[in-house]
This record gives C-alpha cells, sequence and structure tokens, in this order.
C-alpha cells in the first residue's frame, strides 16, 4: 500500500451505510482538522464515493460499486457504517438497494475485493444499538456477531491486504480515531499487531475512559453522584463504566473540550461489544451487597473493597459536599503555605 | 410511459429510493420508499423508561438531540416533573445548537452541490457556482467544514458530545454550566454569527430577519447578488424558477419550538388555506396500507404497532403513512414559519404556493432568528441555580413528547406499565413528508411534489428538478424509519 503512495497514486476510499444512524459520518464531520477532504487528500487518499458527501446519485454510483466489484475500479479501503442487516429470515430484506440486491450481499461482494475493510463505529462492528432487544432486524457485525467473531464475513476472513476487519468501534466514533486508522492504513503502518482482541486499533482502545476523567478526585474518595448534574463519581451509583472500558475519551476530548463523564454522565461503554445490552438500566450501577458488580479493570476485588471503605471515611467535607451538588458549594481552601 | 427507480439517492441523511412514473418527459407518478428498517420501536419494549434515553438518539446521527429532547419530554410528562429555569434554556441551546448545525449542512453539503452540476454548464452562474458549491471540491466545503466543527464546540459544553449525548434529562440538564463556560459558550455563538453574516448573509443577522416580504427579499437580494452565499443561491433560484417547482399540499403543520416559560420562540399549529387553526395532535393516525406493516385500520400513536412484514400486495415502504385528521401534511422550517407568521414566508408562499426555494429561504431564515435566540438564552442562565431534578420511579404512565428538530415535527409517544416500557411510537418529520400512500390512495407529500416536473429519462442522474425538490425537503431517513 505504502508504494502506491511512492507512485503518487491515490488510495480509493468507498464508504457505505446500512442498518446505522450516520451519526458516526455526522460525527467525523467535527473532525478538528483543516478541512476532512484536505485532511484525506493530504493522507492520499481519493473519496471514491461517500453517500452523504460525494455528488453522484443514483445510477451514477452504483456504477462506482459496480467498477469496485468488477475490479475496474481499485477498492483500497471500504468502510462500512451501521450494522449488517440479515433478516428477515436471512434475506437481507430489511435493507435493499433499488436494485433488489441485498445490501448484505453487496457489502458482501465489495469486501472479497477491498484490500482494507473497516468497520465504521460499533454497530458495523459488532452489531450494535441496532442489534439491541430482540434484535428484530438480525443486526450483525462485519467479522463479529456481538462479542463472538464470526458476523456477516466469518472469523476467517481477511482482506486483500492481510488484515481481518478492522473495528473502529464506539456509538459514534471519535473523528480522530477514524482518521488516524485510515492515515496509518494508508501508509501502511497498520499490522495486526496494531488491533487489540476485538481488533480495535490500539491507538485509542488501550486506554480506558477513566484515564484523564475529571471527576478523579471525586472517585479517589468515593464520593458519588446520585443524581444527573451531581458533580460527583458516576461509578457507584449513576452506571458508569469508565473504569473499564477501552478507549479514550478523556484524553482525547469531544467538540473541544467535552466527554460523555464531561457532560455529566454514564460511560455507558459504547466502544465495547454488547454494549447495547448491558442487563441492567443504563442510569444505574448494579450492586451486591452494595458493591459494585463491575470493579475496576485490573483492580482485586478485596482491594477495592478496603481502599473504597477507607477513603470513603477520609472524605475531605468539601469533596463530599461538592460530589452531590451541581456546583461547588465548597471551594478548596488557599494554603499559605508556598506549597511545599 | 416509463418507470425508473432512483436509488440511492444520496446526499440525504441515510436509506432513499424513489420510482417515478414518466409520461412525455414529466413525472407523472411518485413512489417514495424509504428502504431500510432496523426495528427501534421493538427494541424499547419491555426496556426500563430512561433507558429510552440510550436508544433514541442512536435512531438518527444528524436529529441524534432532537430524539433525546422528544424522549426527555415524554418521560417527563410521564413521570410529572418539569426541568428548572436552567435546564430548559439548556435543553433549548442544545436543540437549537444542533438545528442551526443541520441547516448548514444541508444547504452546503446536500443541497447546494447540484448547482454545480454539468447539467447547468450553459448557465451564466455556473462557473461560479461549480468553483463555490462542487461537492468535496468547492470552496465553500473547505469554508465550512471547520466553522461547523468549530460552532459544534458547543455541544462539548452543553452537552458533553454531539451526537448521542445523555445530558437531555427529563429532570433538565446533567451538564451544569459555570460562569467561564457560559463565556466560553457566548465566544462560540459570536464567532458562528461573525461566519453568517460575513459568509452567509453578507448582512446583519437582525436586517435578514427584517426582510418581511417577496419584494423586500428581492430588492435585497439585488444589493449583493455575488457578496454572499444566500443571495449566490436566490440569484439561481430566481433563475431556475425554484418559486415555481415542488409545491405539495400547502397544509402545513408545526409542533412549535423552544418554549421558555409560558412563551415559545415558535409557536404551534395547523396553516391552512390561508388561516391558521389550533394544532389537535388526538386525530393524529398512522395508516399502513401501503408499508410493509402488518395491521388494518389506522391508528393512533398511543395504540401503535410495529410488526413488520416484507411479503404484503401494494406495499412500497417500511414508511407508515401519518395523516393528521386523514389528511397529509408537510412539516419543516417552512411550515414553521408559516404557522409562526413570518412576513416574509407567509407572503412568499401567498404568491406561489411551498416550493424548492420557500423551503430554502425559511431554512435560511432561521438561522437570523434563532441564532439571537440562542444569545439571549445564554444570557439567562445563572451558573450556581440548578440544572436537572431527580426523576421518580413511575409504575403506569404515559407521556407525550412533540419538538421541533430541524426538519420538521417529531413525535414521541411512550406508554410505560409495571415500571416497563409497554410501548413506544415515533413519528419522525420525514415520516409526514415521504410517506407512502394511504388507504384512501392519497400520496404523501413528496409524491405530490414530484408530480409535473421535467425528467429527462436517459441519463445516469436523476433528473436534477426531482433532485432539487426533494433535498428542499432536508429528509432524514435514518429518522423516518426507525
Amino acid at each position: 500500500m505504502s508504494e502506491l503512495i511512492a507512485r503518487n497514486e491515490p488510495l480509493n476510499l468507498l464508504w457505505l451505510q446500512s442498518g446505522g444512524c450516520g451519526g458516526c459520518t455526522l460525527s467525523l464531520l467535527n473532525a478538528d482538522c483543516r478541512n476532512l477532504f484536505d485532511t484525506l487528500a493530504g493522507m492520499g487518499i481519493n473519496l471514491l464515493w461517500h453517500p452523504s458527501l460525494s455528488e453522484q446519485s443514483a445510477d451514477e454510483a452504483r456504477n462506482i460499486f459496480e467498477a469496485c466489484a468488477s475490479g475496474a475500479t481499485r477498492l483500497d479501503m471500504l468502510c462500512l457504517e451501521g450494522a449488517v442487516l440479515k433478516g428477515p429470515n436471512g434475506s437481507g430484506g430489511f435493507h435493499r438497494t433499488a436494485q433488489g440486491e441485498s445490501m448484505m450481499s453487496l457489502i458482501d461482494r465489495l469486501s472479497r475485493v477491498a484490500r482494507h475493510t473497516i468497520a465504521v463505529g460499533s454497530c458495523a462492528a459488532f452489531g450494535g444499538v441496532t442489534a439491541g432487544g430482540m434484535n428484530p432486524a438480525d443486526a450483525c457485525g462485519l467479522q463479529y456477531d456481538d462479542d463472538t467473531q464470526g458476523g456477516l464475513l466469518g472469523e476467517d476472513y481477511r482482506a486483500q491486504a492481510g488484515l481481518p476487519v478492522v473495528n473502529i468501534a464506539g456509538c459514534p466514533i471519535h473523528p480522530n480515531w477514524v482518521i488516524e486508522t485510515l492515515s496509518a492504513l494508508a501508509a501502511g503502518e497498520i499490522n495486526a499487531g496494531a488491533l487489540d482482541g476485538f481488533q480495535r486499533p490500539r491507538l485509542y482502545a488501550d486506554h480506558l475512559v477513566h484515564h484523564g476523567c475529571t471527576r478523579n478526585e471525586y472517585y479517589e474518595f468515593k464520593a458519588s453522584a446520585l443524581k444527573p448534574s451531581d458533580l460527583g463519581c458516576m461509578m457507584e451509583h449513576m452506571g458508569c463504566k469508565g473504569t473499564q472500558v477501552h478507549a479514550d475519551c478523556n484524553i482525547r476530548l469531544w467538540n473541544g473540550e467535552g466527554s460523555c463523564t464531561r457532560g455529566g454522565y454514564a460511560c455507558i461503554a459504547c466502544t465495547e461489544p454488547g454494549f447495547e445490552e448491558p442487563g441492567h438500566a443504563f442510569a444505574v450501577t448494579p450492586k451486591i451487597a452494595g458493591i459494585p458488580i463491575g470493579l475496576p479493570t485490573d483492580m482485586p476485588k478485596a482491594w477495592f473493597v478496603a481502599l473504597a471503605s477507607l477513603s470513603k471515611s477520609a472524605t475531605p467535607k468539601r469533596v463530599k459536599e461538592n460530589a452531590v451538588s451541581d456546583h461547588q458549594v465548597i471551594r478548596p481552601v488557599i494554603k499559605r503555605t508556598r506549597l511545599k | 410511459m416509463s418507470r425508473r427507480i432512483i436509488g440511492p439517492f444520496n446526499r440525504v441523511e441515510g436509506d432513499l429510493e424513489v420510482t417515478l412514473e414518466i409520461e412525455s418527459g414529466v413525472v407523472s407518478a411518485a413512489y417514495v420508499n424509504s428502504p431500510m428498517y432496523r426495528g427501534f420501536e421493538q427494541i424499547l419494549t419491555g426496556k426500563y423508561p430512561l433507558d429510552a434515553l440510550v436508544y433514541v438518539p442512536r435512531i438518527c446521527g444528524i436529529c441524534s438531540v432532537a430524539q433525546s429532547a422528544a424522549a426527555a419530554q415524554a418521560i417527563a410528562q410521564s413521570m410529572g416533573i418539569q426541568p428548572p429555569r436552567n435546564g430548559v434554556l439548556t435543553a433549548n441551546l442544545t436543540l437549537a445548537a444542533e438545528n442551526l448545525a443541520d441547516h448548514l449542512s444541508h444547504f452546503y453539503l446536500f443541497f447546494m452541490p447540484d448547482f454545480a452540476r454539468d447539467g447547468y454548464r450553459d448557465r451564466t452562474w455556473f462557473a461560479a457556482a461549480q468553483s463555490r458549491f462542487k461537492s468535496v471540491t468547492g470552496s465553500a466545503t473547505a469554508d465550512v467544514l471547520p466553522v461547523r466543527a468549530k460552532f459544534m464546540n458547543v455541544m462539548g459544553y452543553l452537552a458533553g458530545r454531539w451526537p448521542h449525548t445523555l445530558a437531555v434529562q427529563p429532570g433538565g440538564s446533567s451538564r451544569p454550566l459555570e460562569e467561564a463556560e457560559r463565556l466560553r459558550l457566548k465566544i462560540l455563538l459570536a464567532e458562528f454569527r461573525v461566519f453568517l453574516e460575513r459568509t452567509l448573509f453578507g448582512d446583519r443577522l437582525e436586517s435578514v430577519a427584517a426582510l418581511n416580504s417577496e419584494a423586500s427579499l428581492y430588492a435585497w437580494m439585488e444589493s449583493r447578488t455575488d457578496s454572499a452565499d444566500f443571495p449566490r443561491f436566490l440569484n439561481i433560484a430566481c433563475d431556475l424558477e425554484l418559486q415555481n417547482m415542488g409545491r405539495a399540499t400547502d397544509r402545513f403543520m408545526s409542533y412549535g419550538a423552544y418554549a421558555n416559560g409560558t412563551e415559545s420562540l415558535f409557536k404551534s399549529g395547523l396553516w391552512h388555506e390561508g388561516g391558521l387553526q389550533a394544532l389537535d395532535v388526538s386525530v393524529i393516525r398512522e395508516d399502513v396500507s401501503r408499508s410493509w406493516m402488518a395491521g388494518g385500520v389506522a391508528l393512533a400513536p398511543e395504540q401503535g404497532r410495529t410488526e413488520p412484514q416484507l411479503e404484503k400486495e401494494g406495499a412500497y415502504s417500511w414508511c407508515k403513512a401519518p395523516r393528521l385528521a386523514g389528511q397529509v401534511v408537510e412539516t419543516g422550517a417552512l411550515a414553521r414559519q408559516m404557522v409562526d407568521g413570518h412576513p416574509l414566508v407567509r407572503d412568499f408562499v401567498a404568491r406561489h404556493g411551498a416550493s424548492v426555494m420557500a423551503r430554502v429561504v425559511a431554512r435560511m431564515l432561521e438561522f437570523a432568528l434563532v441564532l439571537p435566540a440562542m444569545e439571549s438564552w445564554l444570557h439567562q442562565i445563572q451558573p450556581g441555580a440548578a440544572f436537572c431534578l431527580p426523576a421518580t420511579e413511575i409504575e403506569d404512565a404515559c407521556g407525550v413528547g412533540l419538538i421541533e428538530a430541524a426538519r420538521g415535527s417529531l413525535g414521541h409517544w411512550i406508554d410505560v406499565q409495571n415500571g416497563k416500557i409497554h410501548n413506544y411510537q415515533i413519528i419522525a418529520p420525514t415520516t409526514w413528508n415521504f410517506s407512502p400512500r394511504d388507504g384512501e390512495g392519497e400520496p404523501g407529500a413528496l409524491e405530490q411534489a414530484l408530480v409535473g416536473l421535467p425528467a429527462e429519462v436517459n441519463s445516469d442522474a436523476a433528473p436534477l428538478a426531482v433532485q432539487h425538490v426533494i433535498r428542499s425537503f432536508d429528509p432524514c431517513m435514518v429518522c423516518t424509519v426507525h
């Protein structure tokens, strides 16, 4: 692939949407860059077609798909946004093209010729919200069905360049997860070792959402929020899974200075397979004997319980009272000690 | 008669297909198909009421906050709670930010690129339109993407992120603002105002809002033809006579938008035959005669059912056909301004009826009306006062959330039994505008608007007039069928 760039041949990227909401595209447009198209061009990527952004419609678009499928146009990157809809009864009839073919079939045909196949968002990766409840449309991911390998393409699938489906999971994706992954793929800088156990790019999935959380002081003292808008830590009562979820949402922020926890609501694990069916109310932490079931990643339970109990008894009044308020009711004191 | 299927129809949100019947080069009938079904109403059944706040924004990436707001309102009603003043102001700001960002995306990314198509190469304005509005490569795209991204930084403060926030709660907002954040929001709005006044309008927002007739619009346009993007559009629209293209039913519905205390920025109502009536939502029914849905008589949304049935005689869309007292209505920015009574929009429609041009003019006008309102709401926020009330436990209750998304009226109907969602029904703006025929054979609003348009049969591109009319509604197909 890097040879193509050396020869100055742009890499062709085709973007398709199926069983999803289009939110990953809209999030991608939030990218803090000069402008998305220049950024892609700078990476040596030619946007063959995108349903929301390209000029070509109807048969013009269809001709692009078929040129890729036949090999007349080289398909370097196939991005799918949204889940694959297999229903009803395996027909793919819940999403058909104007020619009567199921999207499931079109996606399958194109993924067989693509040099790289990229699942953009948790729906395309694992099924996501579209697979929630009784999964009415029989939705699955490109190479996963929930947390199990398989999906539309099967666990043995490899794109032409040798990688499995690259799962840029998230609901939605952070724009820079996509831009950086495409950039690394274009430069030939991603190998299988750059993906984690769910085939997510480690460039964002090696972190936990907890890393960089502004509620850190409340977490340390287990000073917990009780209702939306409270300033305290949301792990104990409000369903926050940030200490377990793989993503760098509080390190690289969203829409300037935001993130879910900074927005006052729980991390609901949207980068993880199966987040859409947690088995409990999203905004309520499930507990056994008063102890959250979902302990922080890599933390032994006995230590968590001991530390939580100790830190609760040591909580400063300021932290305790601010935790259950929507603004600081007690400010940090000024220490006239020259801060030794 | 020839028949032509146009799909995938792009530069709309989600998937769309339109079948045209063409006689003597003119569209004689149109059939609008929303070709994708996911089943959110089925997914929501059996969930905890507050869990709807996780699922419904994910119906749609472009109307995500609108979906959240409708759910929050429906759940608040079922719980009998009302957000505190800061919560109301924040909710208005969040929804308004999404709606204006959507208007911006629609104008620059979805709608205007069609005037840069080769089919217009003989027009005097073509070279300028191509250099400015061509999709992907036009100079406007390069200008507007960073402006839009920067404006959406308001969501970082108001909602944590966009799309798919959980900050919009029945009790208000989970995101209290500090004074420093209120000031940063003020700066972001000020920067957006500069873009709108310099690049989109070439004039003060207040001057645009004060236009009060078709004549005043043309006089305003004459003085700034190539100075800014909206005047550029008006010039093209006049040349192509877009004021005479794309009329549907001229029956306009709005749920009303941005309540603040007892006042609303835009009032609710139904405009028909030159008069405004109060809106009675109890006469809404969803007909499924031509939808791939099981069911017989048209049902009120409170009793609505969603059972997909792919093999069904005569059906051609996953979309249900909502009707107001049996009538097709149009919804969107044009309807909102007709109902609210903006003199420019009322005068324009009185002369020509609804049209491609009227829909775009109304959308642009909303920049000039809504951004100043946002500035005012932000001014009224009081850091330190409450932003959110806790939700209450409910066992058996119903609620309705009626709000205005960028592209029109969005309704959520929730029925909670034994503490879980028993039924959840959603009617989205484009469900109204792009509905299929109903049991009486009455075509939906777009289906009516397409009839009579010129439609050359032998080209790969969809006929240009057809593209303009479809996109003038700013359709959101992922909302339409959910």
